[in-house]
């Protein structure tokens, strides 16, 4: 499903990621670890298409597409997902018209026909209550005033809403406390399923714990070191990156 | 100096024109009134920018000596009905003006409620003199602007509204003002005078529109009484068409318990000006002074707001919000006097400006002056541009970014219309916000209730 070739990205001329191979198949969970600034956030920018993430060489061939040259909402609509390590507060737009408009343009792109309220509300209540997410939270304006687990349990829904093919999972566990990462956790896991591929990126191996990995790959000096099943996890959870030439915090 | 006495004179001239032929010539106090008006007019002048309230707005280069006086003539121009703006009204009550002069074949009072009077001022002025010298008595001379003293000698039109003691009206009535169409450009003065006695209450919503393309120069002035106890809700929308010049001032005294509100909405003109004076003269009154302008090409919105904390108790509050596109200028100068003996005062005020272009540019100046000394005051004032973070998170979950951009400027400007307390009117100028937004965007009703 995802296929990231000799991917070399520059975020303001400094170059970040330098040289990534990757391959992620549909039904399969990966795990990109990595120590700060090893690059893990700008290869969710650069899949998702951020603007200031500049290619300078590469590609990132998504179902044999190349995504490098689409806008970020075609992208999304292809069935790319993004799960932000911090989720925008955007003041004044109810969570629940940000999620219509959201569903409806990506139904618009599929060729699909448009929910009107009413089928809109019938299913947005249909998510949350798999979720269990608190119906207040549509009410509110998108992330506005929201707890960190609110946060993250809010991208959950969008993912859930919009359905993806591939979804990528940014630090999802920052700010979390144990509860909070767990729930957020199960919904990940409702979220997994044959036609589809998760990337999660994160630093600590805790998540794992609760999404647990089919592959795992350590990301450093913006290159994949590594390669290994979930027990790699295990000994970086051990060892600390000091292996790939990165001193412990 | 000697440019402004250039621009100056061509309307000092046209007063001597057309003294004679202006409405009430033969009452000799109003008379009097018109000719310390015109005096007062030669010795402040044209403002320029080195007149305090006017350093961010400078009046257009224009030769007034192009906008004529309008005529019964250009009353008749064609305009077969005008649009509604509330949604759900049947026998909307309204005066209807085009070019200044009332259009009764466009106006509807038939449902007039008892205890209330709205006419003209041409016909107040033959029906009840004694009234409208009254008030216009405790009005200055005090004058301090150019153009409201030229207001005072050559008002021509406008509207009187009298809210008689305890009446109280829910439904919005409506003063519409339709300008241009003209064979060439005209100047007009409407001067308005609204009172509302003690525990009454009244929604007045003012509508400004142009008829066609081509200039016109408004010149309005607005005396307004709320008396104890009463609320008056005033609404200004100005769509004024882009070449149109639209100068207004309010001056509003508000009693013991009273509240005004307001709001000015404005999306035209290429010069939009509103001054709005309140003085807060009896413990527990309250004032909204609040907006919304969003202006492109090169139009200018001018908003200055002068609150008088005078007694104990008295609360105001300011939320102005802006969206600037190409060329277009914002100015917002607000200022908040707490007098000496004004404790507990409650103001607050803010303004707001998003800009959309690099050329566009917005002037703020809120101000605080307080000489009592518990008060609680606030202001600010911000201007930005399009959060670059929230564009791309609405995009990434594939909102167009034309879409997600309108959402953001809508959501924006929402925040000031949370000001506005009669639903309807909210409603009516939420579509007004998603009509100016450029290419496909939201419909009103397509937010979303869960």
């Amino acid at each position: 499903m995802l296929e990231i070739k000799n991917l070399h990205a520059t975020v303001s001329g400094k170059e970040i990621l330098k040289g990534i191979n990757l391959t992620v198949n549909a039904g399969e969970v990966h795990a990109i670890m990595g120590p700060n600034g090893s690059g893990k956030s700008t290869l969710s920018y650069v899949i998702s298409g951020k603007d200031g993430y500049e290619v300078t060489e590469g590609q990132i061939l998504y179902n044999g597409i190349d995504l490098t040259e689409m806008e970020p909402e075609i992208r999304a609509a292809e069935g790319v997902f993004l799960a932000f390590q911090y989720p925008v507060e955007i003041p004044g737009v109810p969570n629940v018209t940000f999620l219509k408009e959201a569903v409806n343009a990506v139904r618009r792109h599929r060729g699909e026909d448009e929910l009107d309220a009413m089928q809109f509300v019938k299913m947005i209540k249909a998510k949350t209550e798999e979720l269990g997410i608190a119906k207040d939270m549509l009410k509110r304006a998108v992330n506005v005033g929201f707890s960190g687990g609110e946060k993250k349990r809010n991208e959950i829904l969008q993912m859930a809403v919009l359905n993806p093919k591939l979804a990528v999972l940014d630090e999802t566990d920052s700010g979390l406390d144990i509860d909070a990462l767990k729930i957020v956790s199960d919904g990940v896991n409702q979220l997994r399923s044959d036609e589809r591929a998760i990337l999660v990126i994160t630093h600590y191996q805790r998540l794992l714990d609760h999404i647990v990995p089919d592959f795992v790959h350590v990301l450093a000096h913006g290159r994949i070191q590594r390669s290994g099943g979930k027990e790699l996890a295990f000994e970086l959870e051990e060892k600390g990156y000091a292996e790939y030439g990165v001193a412990a915090e | 100096m000697v440019m402004q006495m250039n621009a100056t004179q061509p309307f000092v001239d046209q007063f001597d024109d057309v003294q004679s032929r202006l409405p009430g010539a033969k009452l000799p106090w109003l008379e009097a009134f018109r000719k310390a008006g015109i005096e007062k007019f030669s010795t402040i002048g044209v403002p320029t920018i080195k007149t305090e309230a006017w350093k961010y707005t400078r009046l257009p280069n224009i030769d007034c000596k192009e906008f004529r006086s309008a005529n019964w003539e250009d009353g008749q121009v064609a305009v077969k009905s005008v649009a509604e703006f509330l949604s759900d009204t049947l026998n909307q009550i309204r005066l209807v003006y085009v070019n200044g002069i009332i259009r009764p074949d466009l106006s509807n009072l038939t449902n007039l409620p008892d205890g209330i009077s709205f006419e003209p001022l041409t016909q107040a002025l033959e029906n009840d003199p004694e009234f409208i010298e009254s008030q216009l008595s405790t009005e200055e001379l005090k004058y301090d602007q150019g153009f409201s003293a030229l207001n005072a000698a050559m008002m021509e039109s406008g509207t009187v509204f009298r809210v008689a003691k305890g009446v109280q009206v829910k439904e919005p009535i409506e003063i519409v003002c339709m300008n241009g169409g003209t064979d060439a450009p005209i100047i007009r003065h409407p001067h308005n005078v609204f009172v509302l006695e003690a525990g009454s209450q009244a929604t007045l919503v003012m509508r400004h529109a142009g008829i066609a393309t081509g200039a016109y120069f408004n010149n309005a002035v607005t005396e307004i009484v709320v008396g104890d106890g009463a609320i008056l809700k005033h609404y200004t929308l100005q769509t004024d068409c882009m070449e149109a010049i639209h100068l207004s001032t309010v001056n509003v005294r508000v009693g013991k318990d009273a509240t005004y509100e307001t709001f000015n909405f404005a999306i035209g003109g290429r010069l939009s000006r509103t001054e709005t004076r309140v003085r807060l003269e009896g413990r527990g009154a309250h004032c909204n002074l609040s907006g919304a302008y969003m202006m492109r090409g090169r139009e200018h919105c001018d908003n200055i707001t002068i609150v008088d904390h005078l007694v104990p108790d008295t609360t105001a509050r300011e939320v102005f919000k802006g969206v600037l596109d190409d060329e277009a200028r914002g100015v917002f100068q607000g200022k908040l006097i707490v007098h000496k003996d004004a404790q507990r005062t409650n103001g607050h005020q803010l303004s707001r400006a998003l800009l959309l272009s690099d050329r566009a540019e917005m002037d703020a100046k809120p101000e605080l002056e307080i000489y009592a000394d518990d008060v609680k005051c606030s202001h600010g004032a911000t201007t930005g541009q399009i959060d670059e973070n929230a564009l791309f998170y609405l995009r990434s979950r594939g909102v167009p970014e034309a879409l997600a951009r309108n959402l953001l400027i809508q959501s924006f400007i929402a925040e000031a219309l949370e000001e506005i307390s009669d639903e309807k009117v909210r409603e009516a100028i939420t579509s007004l916000v998603v009509d100016w937004l450029p290419a496909e965007c939201f419909l009103a009703d397509e937010w979303v209730q869960a």
